[in-house]
Parts: structure tokens; C-alpha cells; sequence
């Protein structure tokens, strides 16, 4: 059970970070504003899931927010794109907090309603004695679709191949009379969309509040780094890792102590650092992935797939 | 003749001025709470209640010569921010500051308090506390300036072990809360009192997380089950509640809840009907609990805002300070200080409240309460739409969840 919950975790920390991880490999920018997406996606999902039903926001919503993020590359970052990366970093910097402004007038502060369809409450099996529910299946589904679906657009289409071709060699594949700009914008756009998809999907999974894109932006930027900056192989690998590692993580009592103990160490209340060594490893579970950033930076800094070597 | 003119206006001027002081008094609530970030949705939703009570509990409305105006101040949850709004605050010549959200902001609200009071006769300043209950508060680190509105943790577990003490379906219980002073509080005294009362009861896990950082709390819910908990005990609240509620009706946990926060805002459209009958909540009141005058506050609080009422706290606090500058006839925080240390009045549900005076913790009733289907006498309010409410399953008189204090109050 912790392994599907940990997979489904995963999967949806990889639809996250797939988008943000294209669109840094491709422009050389770490779009700040990628969880922002997730926000709006969720919040656009509800909306629209409000005025007719789930499956209406489901479809609707990622494209609008991929217009949204098509139209923003378009008319704002490309303006910005001369005077240099710290610019655009700085620009999606200030979009997210803008996009979190907006959502706050919109929406207003506390969390929406967004739930998830009556039909996918229901236990999709049993397991021992808890649950899987459906829903949790559904999510595991639709990442994996989209996990496919990416691969055999960037592998086995003409888009996928020039895609693939502007990455690495922007200048000659718009020799060859490419629109490499509008190639930017096509992923930047699609990016969005995956991200806004993660929130239709995550959002009524988890909680739909303005405090959500702030939740998981930190880790995605870990995935995006440990799974090798612009590689989705990695950021694949290190999502699942992530997820799997936060779950199991939670149900190990590991402690310091309890190895002292094993040891034949006694360390009492009275011992210097005791809140220290008395520290579950089910404790820390939530901060483990942001050690794995620090560490993997100091061993391996170009990241599990990582192919850049600056 | 210009010479002679002006002494007279300002004595006229000052004249006016002195009438206006005692006829109508204002005073300033510096509200320092967490209104952006992770529990940003829950601070606002505070504010509000503060800015209602003081339409109705002061100047015009409650026909008192003394108007509160609420200052909103955000911390964004930090201790640090709180600090430097605490100074701001006081350089504006704010007196009295209320704050709730997060004991951890709290305790350093006081300690700073503390020192400025000291360094700075004349100009102190008191913390009007409406929600943040480590017991710690009132006890070893209790301060002249601190007045706590809300119930202490130990109040709140002794009125909850006395329920659960009764409930003879209970045998696993299992802690969980936010990895801070106030979840530890929570974690060390349900434990502690279980075992005093129901030496039966085996607590079978006993779990801290970090606050407000968790989001799938799935992995939790399954170490629940394994541990075969019949009950659970949290002290979480905000998205930390809403999420492990929501976590444990996907997994299909079949066991109880007893909370401490059920009906903050958001909380109750999570819980929805799956919770029903088996969600409960401690609380000093509930919409449900015996009503009088505070009916019309909640209804309208809801008609104004769209949102729940449910921090009571925020009324008492107003009508506290409202009470304590009309009885010392100034806004000076040390005179009030002192006029609303072992105070009286009627409570939200006309039972008898006490400000005491030993240790700044207002001596009110408990409620225990159930989330049950709306409709019949126990349920007249749903909550946040869902056509669920708080039905009262156990009332506690004041002087039921009393507890002994060991403050020895520093003079003021």
C-alpha cells in the first residue's frame, strides 16, 4: 500500500516537474512561476467543474492554462529573452507572485471547494485492510498516458525530432528554416499545460488553496535537480524516488537512538542533544527530499541523467 | 492683541480635547497574525472575526464610549516577522496586540513583550491571546501582560479524556500532530491523562510531523491502520487537519477522530459526510452549544461574510478590553491590565466567565461535540454548507476542566 501511495505521489510529482524540466532544457530558464500553473490549473478545473462537471474542467482546463503560458512565452519572456537569463528568471519570478495576487482576488484566501467525482471515491480495491481508492488509480493512469504519450511525441513525431533538434542546436535547426522562437513557445505552452493538468488532478486529490503552488514548488525544483537539470528520464527517476522515499520514510520509528540502543548505548533524557538523537526518521520524512538535493549537489551535481557539464 | 488671543484657543483646543478623550475612547488591537502563506486562509478568516466583534462589541452598536479599531499586521506565520511587527506596532503607539495561530509565535510575542514592558514604563503593552494554548503560557512562563481567551491544551485534553474515558468502544488510540510546541503539548498530555484514566486504553503510535509541510498525508493514514487505532487524536488544524481527514476517508480508516480544530474554516467541507458521527471536536463553544446573544452574532457574521463564526475568543477578547477601559476609566494597558485581571462576566452560552487573575486564563465552559447530520434541536446550524454540524455529546461547567496553576504571577 505504502508503495502505491508512494508510486501515485511520484507520478504526480513527475507530470510537475516534466513540464518545468522541458522548458529549462530547452531556454535555459528555470521558470520560477512553473507551480504557479499547477495553482491556476487546479483553481481553473474547479471553476469550470462548478459551472458543469469534473470531466469538462479535466480537458478544458489544462489547454486554457496552456494558452495562458503560450501567450505569456509570447508576449513577455521573449521581450525579455535579449537581456539575458537573470532577467527571465526574474520576470517568471515575478509572475508567481502576481499569479498568486490574482488567484487570492479571484478566489479569495481560504481553500475552494474542489472535489473529487462521487463515482472515483469509491475503493478501487482492498488491500489487507485499508483501501485504494479509485481516484488514487485514476492519477497513476493519467500520468502514465502522459508519460507515453510525451515519449512518443519527442521520439517519434517531426515536432518531436525538431523539438529535439532546437534543444540541442538551436542555431542550425533554425538554419535549417525552423521557427525555433515559436518552437519555444509550443513547449513553453505545453509545459504549462502539463503542469496545469498535475493541478486539475492534484488539486482535488490534496487541497486547492492559494498556499498550494508555495507547497510544492520547493520539491519540484528538487526533482528538477536531482533527476539532471533538462532530462526527463531523471526527473522521472527522481520523482518516484521522492514519492516513495517521503512514504516509506513515514512508516520507519528510526531513530538515533533506537541505534545506540541496538549498539548498546544508552542515551537517557539526560544525555546532551537528546532531542536530537530521539528524532524519528518518520519525523523528518517531509524535509528528506531537500536532504537529497544537498547531497546529490555535493556528490553528483549534474544529477542522476544530468548531461550538462558546466 | 494676537499675543493674547492664543493662549486662549489652546486652552479652548485642549478643552475640547479632554472632553472628547472622556466621552469616546478609541484603542487599537495591533492583530499580528499569519494573513499570506500556508495558513494565510485561516488568519484572514480571524481577522474578520476580529473586525466583527469589534463592530459589535464596541462604540456604536454596543453602545459603549469605547470604540476598538483592529490594526491587521501579517507575520506570515513567522516568529521572526511577529517580532519586527510587535515593534512597529508599539512605535505606532498600539497598546494592546492580539495573536493565535501558532504557539511557537506566541511564546516569543510574550517574551518580547516582557522585556518591553520593562524597559519601557509608561509604554507597555498587552497581548490579548485568542488562540494559541500551550499550557506553558499560564504556567512557568505566565506574564502580567498575557490574557489567554482561548482553553490550554491541558484544559482542552481533561475535558477530552474525561469524554473519552466513558466511551467504552475505545482501546487503540493513536497521537498525531504538528511537529511544534503546541502538538508536542497536545501528544505529552493526551498520553499522560489517558493512561491516568483509562489505564485500558494502549496508545499505539504517537506521531509528530512537521507543521504545514506535509501534503500527502496517505503514508500516515496507512501507519494508523497498521497500528489498528480505533481513535485518533490530533491537535492538527488548517490544511494539516483537512488533509489528514481527507487522507484517511480515501484509505477507508474506519475509526474516530477527536480534534481540536474541526471547525476552523475549510475544515468542514473536507470532513463532508464521511466524518459524520464519527469526527469530534473540544472546544470552549460550538454553533450548536446552548445559545443566547451570540446566535445573532453568528448569524450574522455568516450573513455578512459568507464564512463560519466560530471563534468566540475574538468576542470575548473585544468585550473584555471593551469592560477593563471603561472600568479604569483609561486606555493606559496597565491600568486595563489590571482591570481585567480577575474580571466576570456572562459567556457565549450564558454560563459564568472569569478572567483569573493567578494566571491570565479565562475560566469558561467546554464542549464536546459530534459531527452529525443537521436537521432536529441538536443540529439547528450546518456548517460551511455541507449539511453537517457539532451536536453536543458532553458539556463541561467551567469548574469541570479547571486546572491547578503553578504561574506565580510577576507583579505589573
Amino acid at each position: 500500500m505504502s508503495m502505491l501511495n508512494g508510486l501515485s505521489y511520484g507520478l504526480l510529482l513527475f507530470m510537475l516537474s516534466a513540464g518545468l524540466t522541458l522548458i529549462f532544457s530547452m531556454m535555459g530558464v528555470l521558470n520560477f512561476a512553473h507551480a504557479s500553473f499547477y495553482m491556476i490549473g487546479a483553481y481553473f478545473a474547479y471553476q469550470l467543474s462548478s459551472w458543469s462537471n469534473y470531466w469538462v474542467g479535466f480537458l478544458i482546463a489544462p489547454i486554457l492554462v496552456a494558452l495562458l503560458g503560450g501567450l505569456f512565452e509570447r508576449y513577455m519572456l521573449r521581450k525579455t529573452h535579449k537581456f539575458g537569463h537573470v532577467a527571465e528568471l526574474l520576470l517568471t519570478f515575478g509572475l508567481s507572485f502576481v499569479i498568486l495576487e490574482l488567484v487570492q482576488l479571484v478566489w479569495g484566501r481560504t481553500s475552494v471547494d474542489y472535489a473529487i467525482p462521487t463515482a472515483m471515491q469509491a475503493p478501487l480495491f482492498k488491500l489487507y485492510d485499508s483501501t485504494f481508492q479509485t481516484y488514487r488509480g485514476f492519477m497513476m493512469l493519467v500520468a502514465l498516458l502522459m508519460l507515453v504519450s510525451l515519449y512518443l511525441l519527442l521520439k517519434k513525431t517531426r515536432i518531436g525530432l525538431v523539438i529535439q533538434a532546437a534543444l540541442t542546436h538551436p542555431d542550425t535547426t533554425e538554419a535549417l528554416g525552423h521557427n525555433v522562437p515559436r518552437v519555444f513557445a509550443y513547449v513553453f505552452a505545453g509545459g504549462c499545460g502539463l503542469a496545469a493538468l498535475a493541478g486539475v488532478i492534484g488539486g482535488n486529490a490534496f487541497i486547492t488553496e492559494p498556499g498550494m503552488a508555495q507547497s510544492v514548488g520547493a520539491i519540484i525544483f528538487v526533482v528538477v535537480v536531482v533527476g539532471g537539470m533538462g532530462s526527463l528520464g531523471g526527473a522521472l527517476i527522481a520523482s518516484i524516488l521522492i514519492g516513495l522515499m517521503q512514504t516509506f520514510a513515514v512508516g520507519l520509528d528510526w531513530s538515533i537512538l533506537g541505534g545506540a540502543k541496538s549498539l548498546g548505548v544508552e542515551i537517557t533524557s539526560a544525555t546532551p542533544g537528546y532531542s536530537l538523537w530521539s528524532l524519528k526518521l518518520s519525523q523528518i520524512a517531509p524535509i528528506l527530499p531537500y536532504l537529497l538535493l544537498v547531497l546529490m549537489l555535493i556528490v553528483r551535481p549534474k544529477g542522476i541523467m544530468g548531461t550538462r557539464d558546466e | 492683541m494676537r499675543v493674547s488671543i492664543k493662549p486662549l484657543a489652546v486652552g479652548v483646543a485642549s478643552a475640547l480635547m479632554f472632553a472628547g478623550a472622556a466621552s469616546a475612547q478609541n484603542v487599537k488591537i495591533g492583530f499580528i497574525e499569519g494573513l499570506s502563506g500556508p495558513f494565510g486562509g485561516v488568519g484572514q478568516n480571524q481577522l474578520k472575526h476580529f473586525q466583527y466583534a469589534a463592530e459589535r462589541f464596541s462604540g456604536k452598536q454596543a453602545n459603549s464610549g469605547v470604540t476598538v479599531e483592529i490594526v491587521p499586521l501579517d507575520s506570515k506565520g513567522s516568529p521572526q516577522e511577529a517580532l519586527a511587527l510587535l515593534k512597529k506596532a508599539t512605535d505606532d503607539g498600539i497598546r494592546f496586540v492580539s495573536q493565535g495561530n501558532g504557539s511557537n509565535v506566541a511564546g516569543v510575542l510574550i517574551d518580547a513583550i516582557n522585556k518591553h514592558n520593562e524597559r519601557n514604563p509608561g509604554k507597555e503593552v498587552v497581548f490579548l491571546n485568542y488562540a494559541a494554548i500551550d499550557p506553558d503560557f499560564t504556567n512557568a512562563k505566565c506574564s502580567p501582560w498575557h490574557f489567554r481567551f482561548d482553553a490550554g491544551v491541558d484544559m482542552k485534553i481533561e475535558g477530552l479524556t474525561n469524554y473519552m474515558k466513558d466511551r467504552k468502544d475505545i482501546k487503540n488510540v493513536y497521537v498525531i500532530g504538528q511537529n511544534y510546541s503546541f502538538g508536542q503539548q497536545v501528544s505529552k498530555f493526551t498520553e499522560a491523562m489517558l493512561k491516568a484514566k483509562r489505564p485500558d486504553v494502549k496508545i499505539v503510535g504517537n506521531e509528530l510531523h512537521p507543521l504545514g509541510q506535509v501534503k500527502d498525508f496517505a503514508p500516515y493514514v496507512a501507519k494508523i491502520m497498521a497500528a489498528n487505532a480505533d481513535a485518533v487524536v490530533t491537535g492538527n488544524w488548517g490544511p494539516d487537519l483537512v488533509l489528514l481527514i481527507r487522507a484517511a476517508s480515501a484509505a477507508g480508516y474506519k475509526g474516530s477522530f477527536y480534534t481540536f480544530y474541526a471547525g476552523v474554516i475549510g475544515t468542514p467541507t473536507a470532513i463532508g459526510a464521511g466524518g459524520a458521527d464519527r469526527v469530534h471536536q473540544v472546544s470552549y463553544w460550538h454553533p450548536n452549544s446552548a445559545q443566547s446573544e451570540i446566535e445573532s452574532v453568528y448569524t450574522g457574521f455568516k450573513a455578512k461574510f459568507n464564512e463560519e463564526f466560530y471563534t468566540v475568543a475574538a468576542v470575548n477578547a473585544v468585550r473584555f478590553l471593551v469592560a477593563g477601559v471603561e472600568k479604569s476609566k483609561s486606555t493606559d494597558a496597565v491600568k486595563v491590565a489590571k482591570a481585567m485581571a480577575g474580571m466576570k462576566m456572562k459567556g457565549a452560552s450564558g454560563e459564568d466567565i472569569e478572567m483569573r487573575a493567578s494566571d491570565g486564563a479565562l475560566q469558561q465552559a467546554m464542549y464536546i461535540s459530534q459531527w452529525t447530520k443537521a436537521g432536529g434541536k441538536d443540529v439547528k446550524f450546518d456548517q460551511e454548507n455541507t449539511g453537517f454540524g457539532f451536536k453536543t455529546v458532553r458539556y463541561l461547567q467551567p469548574e469541570q476542566s479547571t486546572m491547578a496553576t503553578t504561574c506565580k504571577m510577576p507583579k505589573r
